[in-house]
């Protein structure tokens, strides 16, 4: 049976057109929970294509709010364009499409009961048909190293397994942008070992929220310090590893061996 | 401690799972269907939805006994249609007496009563053949292109899916409380009633928030992937010539059931 979409549903553009110099741009962003909690105070972060850049700091520094407004799904005031295209209602669905995000649980990020249907999810809802789908979950699916698990439930999987694929789900759909929320967090040494090794292929541009210094010492050129929702320094990762009591203030350690 | 209490699914490569599962979902609606539609005491028509399903069975490699013995769990339900037996009017047979009660099972009551025990078994059975044959994810698939409401088969679907993430939360939650439910040596703790459903209260609570939040985290992560209120799955699926035979097949028989059980009830008096 073929997929059926209701008039009101148009298919997304495969491939912005829209290039600028930056991929990301976010100006004097802030926002707050609807419990009256600031989560973000005038952020402001601007990312060229291609950069691998860390977003650190202690719990509750407002690392995961700020990536659930890279493609809308929270929005705060303030600007934020991707790729050139401002982040609002009517550009939401290109958006989505453009910027992959990956929640720090993949128990969330899998909602479907198998796998292939999870990494089918976003291509299906950007309105593709379903040759084009079944080459992009194939695809997504060899990146990840994981073309065998299609047939799999989401539930019976391992961690390491479960991360690969959630970022599977994201790769399916062709994003410029890839924001990893704790990507490294509840992983095994090998699991996480494969995991920096994939993200290391991927070409997208990269956003890693993280608490896994050795990973960003190995990964992310760019090192941004969030604590209560400032952006307290942004700079380079060896520049900012060298200022071990900036570190420190703001509950992070520098990786030392 | 994963907690699967969906998975009836049996691997296994008979005729019957390798069919079309939307065919198979509806021959199982209008097979219950069916069963319903049989008249009180048309036994031959029962007999023969049974040797049906006895056949299906052997159709789908499973044990003789399989559909049999799990149905047996419907049982203790039929039994809340014992009444039927005294309450249906008809030649009495036996009179019960009960301290200052009686009660006088009729003819009519008893045949009632084993007609709706024998209508319970067969739809139960046909519901485990289906599920027995069919694995969760495709019979969501044929609930979905059978056009059933979307919110139903999404209920089902997230159930599906989470019922093991919440069962293991579930039980994270009380390893936490057992952990803390010390106690001293030779010290005596009064653990009444009222304390224990004040603990599991507030642990059913918990388990609410926790759901709660989850419902939030999953709904961003399907916004995330472009979700705009309607759910698209392809559908993995076709009618081969053998789904076409079989639906065919199927539905007629059921038709031949129904004549059967009209015609049993002409000739016998
Ligand atoms: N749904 C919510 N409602 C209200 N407040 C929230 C909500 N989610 C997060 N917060 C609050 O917003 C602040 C930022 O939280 P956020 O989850 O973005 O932090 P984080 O940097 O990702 O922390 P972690 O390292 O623990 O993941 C915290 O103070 C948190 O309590
Ligand atoms: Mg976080």
């Amino acid at each position: 049976m073929p997929i059926t979409h209701p008039q009101d549903h148009h298919p997304l553009p495969l491939q912005s057109q829209l290039q600028t110099d930056l991929a990301l741009d976010i100006k004097n962003l802030s926002f707050a929970y609807p419990d009256g909690r600031d989560a973000l105070k005038h952020v402001t972060i601007a990312i060229k294509p291609g950069e691998r850049v860390a977003l650190v700091g202690p719990n509750g520094a407002g690392k995961s709010t700020l990536l659930l407004h890279l493609n809308g799904i929270l929005q705060g005031e303030g600007q934020i364009r991707v790729g050139g295209l401002t982040v609002e209602k009517k550009n939401l669905p290109v958006i989505r499409a453009m910027v992959g995000l990956v929640f720090q649980n993949p128990d969330d990020q899998l909602f479907s009961p198998t796998v292939f249907e999870d990494v089918a999810f976003g291509p299906l809802h950007m309105g593709l048909d379903e040759d084009e789908v079944r080459t992009r979950v194939e695809e997504a699916l060899t990146m990840v190293g994981m073309t065998s698990y299609a047939a799999r439930l989401s539930y019976h999987l391992s961690m390491g397994e479960k991360k690969r694929i959630a970022i599977a789900t994201v790769l399916s759909m062709h994003p410029q942008i890839l924001a990893l929320d704790e990507p490294s967090a509840g992983l095994d040494p090998r699991a996480r070992r494969q995991l920096i090794n994939l993200l290391q292929t991927l070409p997208q541009t990269q956003i890693i929220a993280t608490h896994d210094m050795m990973l960003v010492r190995e990964m992310c050129s760019r090192m941004i310090v969030m604590d209560e929702g400032r952006i307290i320094a942004d700079d380079a990762t060896s520049a900012l590893f060298e200022r071990v009591e900036l570190l420190e203030a703001h509950g992070l350690e520098r990786p030392d061996c | 401690m994963p907690v699967q209490p969906f998975d009836r699914y049996q691997e296994g490569a008979g005729f019957l799972h390798r069919l079309d599962p939307r065919v198979k979902v509806v021959l199982t609606a209008l097979g219950i269907l069916s069963n319903v539609l049989i008249p009180d005491g048309a036994w031959s028509a029962f007999l023969l939805t049974f040797a049906l399903i006895l056949y299906l069975t052997h159709l789908a490699k499973l044990p003789w006994g399989f559909v049999l013995k799990r149905s047996l769990i419907i049982l203790p339900f039929t039994l809340t249609a014992f009444s039927v037996i005294f309450i249906t009017p008809g030649t009495t047979l036996t009179v019960f007496r009960l301290g200052p009660w009686s009660f006088s099972a009729t003819h009519a009551g008893v045949i009632r009563f084993l007609s709706i025990l024998a209508r319970g078994l067969l739809s139960v059975q046909m519901a485990i053949l289906l599920t027995a044959t069919t694995s969760f994810a495709d019979l969501l698939h044929a609930f979905r292109h059978l056009r059933l409401p979307r919110a139903l088969v999404g209920t089902l679907a997230f159930t599906y899916r989470y019922l093991d993430v919440l069962g293991d939360e579930a039980v994270r939650l009380m390893r936490a409380r057992q952990a803390r439910s010390a106690r001293l040596p030779g010290v005596s703790v009064r653990q009444g009633v009222r304390w224990r459903g004040k603990v599991t209260g507030a642990m059913v609570g918990q388990l609410f928030l926790r759901s709660l939040e989850r419902g939030e985290r999953v709904y961003y992560a399907m916004l995330a992937r472009g979700y705009r209120g309607h759910i698209y799955t392809l559908n993995p699926h076709a009618m081969t010539a053998d789904d076409w035979v079989f639906a065919w097949v199927g539905g007629l028989s059921l038709l031949a059931i129904q004549l059967l059980a009209r015609l049993d009830l002409l000739l016998t008096p």
